[in-house]
């Protein structure tokens, strides 16, 4: 239950006093959540959904700069690796 | 960016394992806290990829397994109430209680639904206000905002008919109880990232300065899990003592301020037993006294409640990194998902259930 599904906001609205939004989990799946907790999320922006609520808007600049370093990472381990045979 | 396709890349998972092998040269013993990456190391089978120096033991962040037996048996009697709409999280409808579980309840007429999300039982309860509704709040940090938002909803609405059953747990305390104790194995932690998400990491520094361990806050995707157990592993190598948050783009170390705000309106720190743990100190939420018209514990009296556990279950012992699964005798023969003994069997998060599914 504890799980967190990463989805894009594609509309915002107001119901019954709380700010939701449609978000789409890619596949065809769309689904209802509240965006009470990140007030400043615009159409677009990815979030992590729980139970039903958005907890924090993704970081692409986070993500990309992640996937950068273990991108070198990997390319790093195999430079390395005929240099060890070497030595 | 689609946030998931890119962190299941098989071939950068491979390479930051390589890097984890040339890395370790020693034996260390480190937790992942969240049953949800148990589920996610076991099913990828993370565990069978790592160098064999490295033991991954599985932390007690499973909600459904540590929700004490007691308040399971005091669900059971409010739910098979004829007046009462018993809502839940699908994970809790098979978790055994003393005697029988939610299912069975449900089979003997008792009204009990499965939501999504606690705002659909607050929708129940506008739709049936000749019925009692009431929610099994249940969780750790992340799915706090989502329940306490619907007790906010619920007094918004004016509602009279919605409460809540609390068993809240939050995780440092867990972790105190954990490395305090004198059999503890964990040398290093991977930090529940979503509880991160929504609570930051400024709860941490006391701990890793107490208890002089590393902690790499974690995502959930197999290149998330691969590049936590990369740095912990980095750290307890060069012996540093440090919090790397190696989920950036989800966690940030203020975390939620309006999540935590609202969880700050709606509970209030409290004791809590934990199933098969024991009681842990301030380890629990639990709705502050204004609230006491949303409280189901004050709403219905359900008499004395006598527990008996499995004598079986060693449950607890695992999800602090005593025991595996396997150590259980029950394992796979008396207990399995059809004829589960204890909460970690049943749940999407147990380390039991993970185990069998998996066939470890
Ligand atoms: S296998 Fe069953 S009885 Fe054994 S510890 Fe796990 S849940 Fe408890």
């Amino acid at each position: 239950m504890c799980l967190g599904v990463p989805g894009k906001i594609v509309e915002r609205y107001e119901k019954e006093g709380l700010p939701m939004g449609k978000v789409d989990f890619g596949g065809g799946t769309l689904r209802e959540a509240c965006l009470a907790y990140v007030p400043e999320a615009q159409p677009g922006d990815y979030t992590i959904i729980h139970v039903g609520f958005a907890l924090n808007i993704l970081s692409e600049e986070d993500a990309l700069e992640t996937l950068a370093l273990l991108r070198e990472m990997d390319s790093l381990g195999e430079e390395l690796a005929p240099d060890e045979v070497c030595n | 960016m689609k946030y998931v396709t890119e962190f299941r890349d098989a071939e950068l998972v491979g390479g930051v394992l390589e890097k984890i092998r040339q890395t370790v040269t020693r034996p260390w013993t480190m937790m992942e806290i969240c049953g949800g990456q148990t589920h996610s190391i076991v099913r990828y089978g993370i565990d069978q990829l790592l160098p064999p120096e490295i033991e991954l033991v599985h932390g007690p962040g499973c909600p459904v397994c540590v929700t004490p037996l007691e308040q399971i048996d005091r669900a059971l009697a409010i739910a098979a109430r004829p007046d009462v709409i018993f809502t839940s999280y699908g994970d809790m409808l098979r978790v055994p209680g003393s005697a029988r579980d939610l299912f069975s309840v449900r089979a003997s007429g008792g009204e009990v639904r499965v939501v999504y999300s606690p705002l659909d039982a607050v929708k129940i309860a506008q739709a049936n206000p000749d019925k009692q509704v009431v929610f099994f709040a249940i969780g750790f940090e992340t799915t706090a905002p989502a329940n306490v938002m619907a007790v906010m909803q619920a007094k918004n609405l004016n509602l009279k008919n919605f409460s809540v059953l609390v068993s809240h747990v939050r995780v440092p305390p867990a972790m105190h109880a954990i490395l305090g104790s004198p059999s503890n194995r964990v040398q290093g932690f991977l930090l529940a990232g979503h509880v991160n998400a929504v609570m930051g990491y400024h709860e941490y520094p006391p701990l890793l300065e107490k208890y002089q361990v590393p902690m790499a806050i974690t995502g959930f995707e197999p290149l998330d899990l691969v590049q936590g157990i990369y740095e912990t592993v980095r750290m307890l190598e060069a012996g540093r003592v440090e919090i790397v948050n190696a989920y950036a783009r989800a966690v940030t170390f203020e975390g939620n301020q309006p999540a935590q705000k609202m969880i700050n309106q709606v509970f209030m720190e409290c004791d809590r037993a934990w199933r098969g743990i024991g009681v842990i100190p301030a380890s629990g939420w639990c709705l502050r006294p204004e609230f006491d018209g949303f409280n189901a514990e004050k709403r219905f009296d359900v008499g004395d409640i006598v527990t008996k556990e499995s004598p079986l279950c060693i449950a607890g012992q695992i999800m602090q990194g005593l025991k595996k699964p396997h150590d259980c005798s029950a394992f796979g023969k008396q207990c399995s998902p059809e004829t589960p003994l204890g909460a970690t069997m049943v749940s999407s998060e147990g380390a039991c259930a993970a185990y069998y599914k998996y066939g470890r």
